[in-house]
């Protein structure tokens, strides 16, 4: 097709329209018509107004605007010197391109974007620490779609609810409102409140590989705003929680490594647990929260002590899941004697060596 | 006169929201044209205090025709969009006919056709618009509220009626010029966007914005109005801040600063005025370290 002055104008017009509709924006018939009738009010001879005119009728979003641009140019043949290239974030985070050279050249190609949304649900189901330093980045950013849910214990005070026990005080006041008359009767229920979640991260040696991908798993819990804690456990305890309370990834996991003594260093894990039991656990913050441990279960120390205190804890919270990053392997048991000696007294044992398996825990925890 | 009427060309209506306080770009002035003039809602999006609603009170201005604002928020229904009955004063109005009449000869149907009369009807928005037409109706924030109410307004907003069972059917005479906006912060559904003109308002340019200091700020003293708007300029462009400031930050940066009395922008008057346009501690805290080289 071309614009040759044979056309009729509204024939360009609507091969335009079709055009940009190939390059994979949703025009419809009716959008069709309206572009049409805009480009009539405002002269078809105007190049700039018609530009805005198409921008308007034929787009939907800032994604489309682009889309837009280039057949605009093609078409036409005039660049358009249009508003500044920063574009608003999209609700959703992106699913991040695996391959670093992906250039904008070839972003738009839909058999690219095929492929990197591939590479995309490849890398998440690849274990964390096989991963290459430009993986490990695009695997940092899928952390911002996680999106924890806090378990929910039942809550002391009733809220309204479509059935369940009359809720007399709230029916009687809205027959005085209605003046005595009398209406529909009010139910109540007793609501929900966010669970605590308390995080154990194992940051020894044995597991360097996986702490800093647990830490901004830990960081997508506590960025949920609902009540979560965080310690690490090394040779000793460290309660790191108001290191990771800062929007930033980057910066919040950077304080918490200033905050850790012990990184890569042995494990004590009984040591560490009765830390955490004396300290803050009986205190409160153990007590009917849902606790997860990070840990592969090499311990230094002799397993009993683990197990024992494992026994405790458990007999404090409300559930208790071990997450081990190797359970995810083929091949895998369970034979290291911290393991053997804490598997009685835990909820859920699950893996956690992989995005996919992060999303799984994310899904135990939420609904403990 | 008719809204779709007003303005010839869009020159002339960026001209008259000029003579209101509001300079819009060739681009913004095109499309809200195209919006009166084929009578579709114009859905504007953009960051936070880019004049997306600013934009719609100035359009009302320039038209001179009220300005019915509906505020969307999570759980927006339709008795706070579009009408509601009056139901104490129904009752009153029961009470009071037992009062006047108490020997029953009233008609019933008359009274219950009293009971649903224009009296205890309670206009929200959309039946205001409706009724009122010329008007500009802003719907703001329509991503707050729920996916349900999208599907609410569409109804309204392609047919530009509203059936109220008890009273009949209300249309415009004219359609009301509706203004939505949105920050984005979910997707509209697609049918929606798709009744509505859709234009994205970008942060403006150096220039610009210096226009719009001026013309909000009629006594800003020059140096403070080009230290003010370069320094916000280079605080969007090269710092990855949570919330870059935005015009409306601008303005109350420049208001501010005149307040204090200050005739230039330097560290210490910055310091102390920086949460006028820095809203997040860490930003501030980041901004602060670099206030030098911003101000240079």
């Amino acid at each position: 097709m071309s614009t040759a002055p044979a056309h009729a104008a509204d024939e360009v017009l609507l091969a335009f329209a079709r055009a940009v509709r190939a390059a994979g924006v949703a025009v419809t018939a009716d959008r069709e018509r309206t572009w049409l009738e805009a480009a009539a009010a405002v002269d078809v001879g105007d190049q700039a107004r018609t530009y805005w005119a198409g921008r308007a009728t034929l787009c939907a979003s800032p994604s489309d605007l682009e889309r837009f641009d280039q057949v605009y140019a093609a078409w036409f043949g005039r660049q358009r010197a249009t508003a500044s290239s920063r574009r608003p974030s999209a609700p959703t985070v992106s699913v991040a391109s695996l391959d670093a050279s992906g250039e904008a050249s070839g972003e738009r190609d839909p058999e690219a974007v095929r492929a990197q949304a591939n590479s995309a649900e490849v890398l998440r189901h690849r274990d964390v620490a096989s991963l290459g330093p430009h993986e490990r980045a695009h695997l940092a950013t899928m952390f911002a779609q996680l999106k924890p849910r806090s378990p929910r214990r039942p809550a002391h005070r009733h809220t309204a609810a479509p059935r369940g026990l009359v809720d007399a005080r709230r029916t009687l006041r809205g027959q005085l409102r209605r003046m005595g008359e009398p209406g529909p009767i009010q139910w109540r229920r007793r609501g929900t409140c966010p669970r605590r979640v308390v995080l154990l991260v194992d940051v020894s040696g044995s597991m360097s590989a996986y702490a800093d991908s647990l830490l901004r798993l830990s960081h997508a819990f506590t960025a949920t705003g609902q009540p979560v804690e965080v310690f690490t456990l090394g040779t000793r305890l460290t309660h790191v929680t108001r290191a990771l309370h800062q929007r930033d990834a980057e910066r919040a996991l950077a304080a918490c490594g200033d905050a850790v003594p012990d990184w890569a260093g042995g494990t004590r894990l009984a040591e560490g647990v009765r830390a955490f039991l004396d300290r803050w656990g009986r205190r409160g913050m153990a007590r009917g929260a849902v606790v997860v441990v990070f840990s592969d279960g090499w311990e230094r120390d002799s397993p009993m002590a683990l197990g024992e205190q494992m026994r405790r804890l458990r007999a404090l919270a409300h559930r208790v899941v071990w997450v081990n990053p190797h359970r995810g392997k083929p091949g895998y048991e369970p034979v290291q004697q911290g393991i053997v000696a804490a598997l009685p007294h835990v909820d859920h044992f699950v893996a956690g060596h992989s995005m996919a398996a992060f999303e799984e825990l994310v899904e135990v925890v939420g609904r403990a | 006169m008719e809204p779709r009427e007003a303005f010839a060309t869009a020159d002339e209506l960026a001209q008259r929201l000029a003579g209101t306080g509001y300079l819009a770009d060739d681009s913004l002035a095109t499309v809200a044209w195209l919006a009166l003039r084929l009578e579709r809602p114009l859905l504007l999006e953009g960051e936070p205090g880019t004049g997306k609603t600013a934009l719609a009170e100035a359009v009302a201005a320039a038209l001179d025709v009220p300005l019915i604002r509906l505020q969307c928020y999570e759980g927006i229904d339709s008795t706070q969009a579009l009408y509601d009955w009056d139901f104490p004063r129904q009752i009153l109005h029961l009470r009071a006919v037992e009062a006047v009449a108490g020997d029953g000869r009233r008609d019933v149907a008359a009274v219950e056709d009293e009971l649903f009369d224009q009296r205890c009807l309670l206009a929200r928005p959309v039946l205001r618009a409706l009724r009122e037409s010329p008007a500009v109706l802003l719907v703001d924030e329509v991503d707050r509220a729920d996916d349900e109410f999208e599907a609410f307004l569409l109804e309204v907003l392609s047919t530009w009626q509203v059936t109220i069972p008890e009273l009949g059917t209300v249309s415009a005479a004219t359609p009301p010029v509706v203004v939505l906006t949105s920050n984005r912060t979910r997707e509209l559904h697609d049918a929606l966007k798709r009744r509505c003109l859709y234009h994205w308002i970008d942060h403006p340019g150096l220039r610009r914005e210096l226009e719009i200091v001026h013309t909000r700020i009629p006594g800003v003293s020059e140096t403070l109005a080009a230290q003010v708007v370069s320094a916000v300029q280079r605080l969007r462009s090269d710092h990855d801040l949570i919330k870059p400031p935005g015009v409306a930050e601008t303005l109350d940066w420049a208001r501010a600063l005149q307040e204090l009395g200050a005739s230039e922008l330097d560290l210490e008057t910055a310091a102390a005025s920086l949460g006028v346009a820095v809203k997040y501690r860490e930003d501030a805290e980041r901004v602060r370290a670099a206030l030098e080289r911003i101000l240079a």
